[in-house]
């Protein structure tokens, strides 16, 4: 088998490119939709602390679900407890931007929902935000993704969608599931 | 075997045949089998898991049961079969290629029986339902304290087989001044020493926040900051279970396809890129987390694109390695080579299955390590899925085909047929094919992952019910293969001894053969001021955050 070292060192070489080809691409590809389609992760480095959550100004009970703050943002608040969240639906207009905040006062939890990109942990001591735009109307899965105890099972929320003009807040800004329609 | 302690005089003649009994064979048997012990619950625990998740009803369903199941599946996987048998592995190699005795043979066997004792401890912890934390710990949930004892001491009976492995390198290098260490020693001590720096992470997190909380000695525990230390461990312990397969490729397989190793420098260069890459790519594990600023998430998805590199390389090398084998026995044309290769055999079966399981685990691979794009498939079971091929597949099958090649020169004895191996290695791949394929379509559909049972009267979840059920006949055939393996091995261990080949075992050689390397080549002191330095830059401000402006800590729940 007479192969000259130099031309395996040749064809090693040619094949590094390649491979600098492929991963300089993926790179592009991320970055191209990181700065320009501001696909990015959800980081929020904004503490809540877990002792006290139920007394702050923005996670007390009264102030879970959805709401239209003055300047116009929708944003839903939900905290994330064993075994359940709180509140357990909310519901959200289609083709708008929503914003979700999760807190948690106990111990790891995450969401998706499902047949959409929204994912994020909730790790107690951050408040967890996702930025979003639902495009289809229809009642969406939101479970807890992440293993937070023995009832990590049934840890299960519902995400209302509805048409953008028969979402019709109340006069303090605020939408339930349960409003009749 | 008793090294601990030896309270009684022993007799010379048993004194001499515990000498016997403590031969390097012995102590690569007892590493491995412990492995594959743990190996074979683990595989049937899977099963069940999966038919508790099926629309089918599976016996002693229960939430409790299931998170048992889970952890003790996890921690059997990730922990005991892989450190048990990448130490056994070790030794052998250590001796197989470098032809010296083993330093601290004695030492050896105290890590094995320290480990040993830890697995236990931590197996018994989870079966008495105190542990069901699954193995990545999820504090503020803590287990019962010997749970995490338990494991520290597999951690530092490894540690153990870390330093013995530096050892017989720096031995052998006094020994053979200039000389290039063989190519599989030089893989198994970057992987010892990459080993040791994936620890310092999980040994910190232990050490410092979760027995302290697991023994009561602190209410509180920063989150942020156990997830990013366990983020440490948690990617660069993947390679620490992925050295051993390539190993495999690098040095066992260009001989069994007959042929020769094509490039040794390449080998050399690709474990290297493994030490340096692996470890600072952690945080994207915590992509979709809260607590890191996408600036040094960016950071990390950049250097965690870089680890595919070595992979890439490492795809020609073993391809024109492959080509090379094939040509010398006669193959001709631009893919006739292919078929003269030696299919027959376990070792050249197992590394073009391992291959296919490599292209659809990689693939899944970068889509994770995506950075934005992770939140389309994070903690869904196309997570499980990837993960499941690249171990579970890749890995484990390579596992299979270094026990299979180990075994004879172990036991002195020869396989009566290969015919058995290479059925257990392909219902391997296609129970591996048929589980994970639909995990990541139901993945892609939103399936969550760790979950003890679905609701299937919810119509959208019964739409992936029949995608379970197929799954769960692959983890079947997964669960037959890996009982073939047990007995493929205990048959050959059974028959007791023969001399039919004691000989010395043979690693490939390269097709030219390195005369003199560069020292950079030949150890790791540059390299390891490299990982330090990249560290630095990927974790040095991801922690120190923590206790520049420390957030509020969680209240621990103990689980026991």
């Amino acid at each position: 088998m007479a192969i000259n070292e130099q031309a395996i060192l040749k064809s090693e070489l040619r094949w590094a490119w390649v491979v600098a080809g492929i991963v300089a691409v993926i790179l592009g590809a991320i970055l191209f939709a990181a700065l320009s389609m501001h696909i990015n992760p959800p980081s929020n480095r904004e503490y809540a602390d877990p002792k006290t959550l139920h007394l702050s100004a923005e996670f007390t009970e009264s102030n879970l679900g959805t709401r239209v703050d003055g300047d116009g943002r929708i944003v839903a608040r939900l905290i994330a407890t064993q075994f359940e969240f709180v509140p357990s639906c909310i519901v959200l207009p289609a083709d708008s931007d929503v914003t979700l905040r999760f807190a948690s006062p106990d111990v790891i939890h995450g969401i998706l929902v499902t047949g959409t990109n929204v994912n994020t942990m909730i790790v107690p001591g951050y408040v967890a935000q996702v930025h979003t735009r639902f495009t289809k109307t229809g009642d969406l899965l939101m479970p807890c993704h992440e293993y937070c105890g023995l009832g990590h099972s049934q840890m299960l929320a519902t995400v209302k969608v509805i048409p953008r003009d028969q979402f019709r807040p109340d006069a303090q800004g605020r939408a339930a599931c349960g409003d009749g329609r | 075997m008793a090294t601990v302690a030896e309270p009684l005089p022993v007799s010379p003649r048993r004194r001499k045949a515990r000498a016997e009994a403590m031969t390097v064979g012995n102590l690569v048997l007892a590493h491995v089998w412990v492995g594959i012990a743990a190996f074979a619950v683990a595989c049937i625990l899977g099963v069940w898991q999966m038919w508790a998740r099926s629309p089918l009803e599976a016996p002693a369903n229960t939430a409790a049961n299931y998170f048992r199941s889970v952890t003790l599946h996890g921690v059997s996987m990730a922990f005991v079969l892989t450190t048990f048998f990448i130490m056994g592995f070790g030794y052998f190699t250590s001796e197989a290629a470098l032809r010296r005795p083993l330093p601290g043979l004695r030492f050896a066997w105290a890590a094995f029986w320290m480990g040993l004792i830890g697995v236990l401890m931590a197996a018994l912890s989870v079966i008495s339902g105190n542990a069901s934390v699954l193995y990545t710990f999820y504090p503020p949930m803590t287990a019962t304290v010997w749970f995490y004892i338990g494991l520290v001491l597999v951690v530092v009976g490894s540690w153990i087989w870390c330093l013995i492995m530096i050892v017989a390198m720096r031995q052998w290098k006094a020994a053979n001044p200039g000389q290039p260490v063989p190519l599989a020693m030089f893989a198994t001590v970057a992987n010892a020493i990459m080993w040791l720096w994936t620890t310092a992470g999980v040994a910190i997190e232990l050490l410092f926040q979760v027995i302290p909380a697991a023994l009561g000695l602190n209410g509180m525990v920063d989150v942020g900051l156990s997830r990013t230390l366990f983020s440490w461990t948690l990617h660069a312990i993947v390679y620490f279970w992925l050295f051993p397969s390539y190993i495999a490729f690098y040095t066992m397989f260009p001989r069994a396809a007959g042929g020769r190793l094509y490039s040794d420098t390449m080998g050399r260069l690709a474990f290297i890129l493994f030490l340096l890459y692996s470890l600072p790519v952690g945080l994207h594990h915590l992509f979709m987390d809260p607590e890191h600023s996408n600036g040094f998430k960016f950071i990390q998805m950049f250097l965690t694109a870089l680890v595919s590199v070595p992979t890439l390389l490492t795809i020609f090398t073993i391809t024109a390695s492959a080509e090379v084998a094939g040509r010398m026995r006669g193959g001709t044309g631009t893919f006739g080579w292919i078929r003269a290769l030696p299919w027959d055999r376990p070792m050249v079966l197992a590394t073009g299955l391992a291959f296919v399981m490599l292209f659809f685990g990689g693939g899944g691979g970068l889509i994770n390590m995506s950075y934005g794009m992770n939140a389309m498939v994070h903690n869904t079971s196309w997570v499980t899925a990837h993960f499941h091929l690249i171990f579970g597949g890749t890995v484990v099958i390579m596992y299979f085909a270094i026990a299979y090649a180990m075994w004879p020169r172990l036991t002195g004895r020869a396989y009566p047929s290969l015919k058995p191996l290479r059925t257990q290695l392909w219902l391997w791949f296609a129970g591996m094919m048929i589980m994970t394929l639909p995990w990541h379509y139901t993945g892609l559909q939103g399936q969550w992952r760790r979950v003890a049972a679905f609701d299937y009267s919810n119509p959208m979840i019964a739409a992936w019910g029949p995608w379970v059920i197929v799954s769960l006949l692959g983890g079947i055939m997964l669960a037959v293969s890996a009982l073939m393996f047990v007995y493929n091995l205990a048959m050959l261990h059974r028959r007791g001894a023969s001399a039919a080949n004691s000989g010395p075992f043979h690693f490939a050689i390269a097709v030219h053969p390195p005369e003199r390397i560069p020292a950079s080549l030949n150890g790791f002191g540059l390299w390891n001021i490299l990982v330090a330095v990249l560290m630095l830059v990927a974790y040095g401000y991801p922690i120190a955050q923590f206790f520049i402006d420390p957030p509020p800590q969680a209240v621990v729940h103990r689980l026991s």
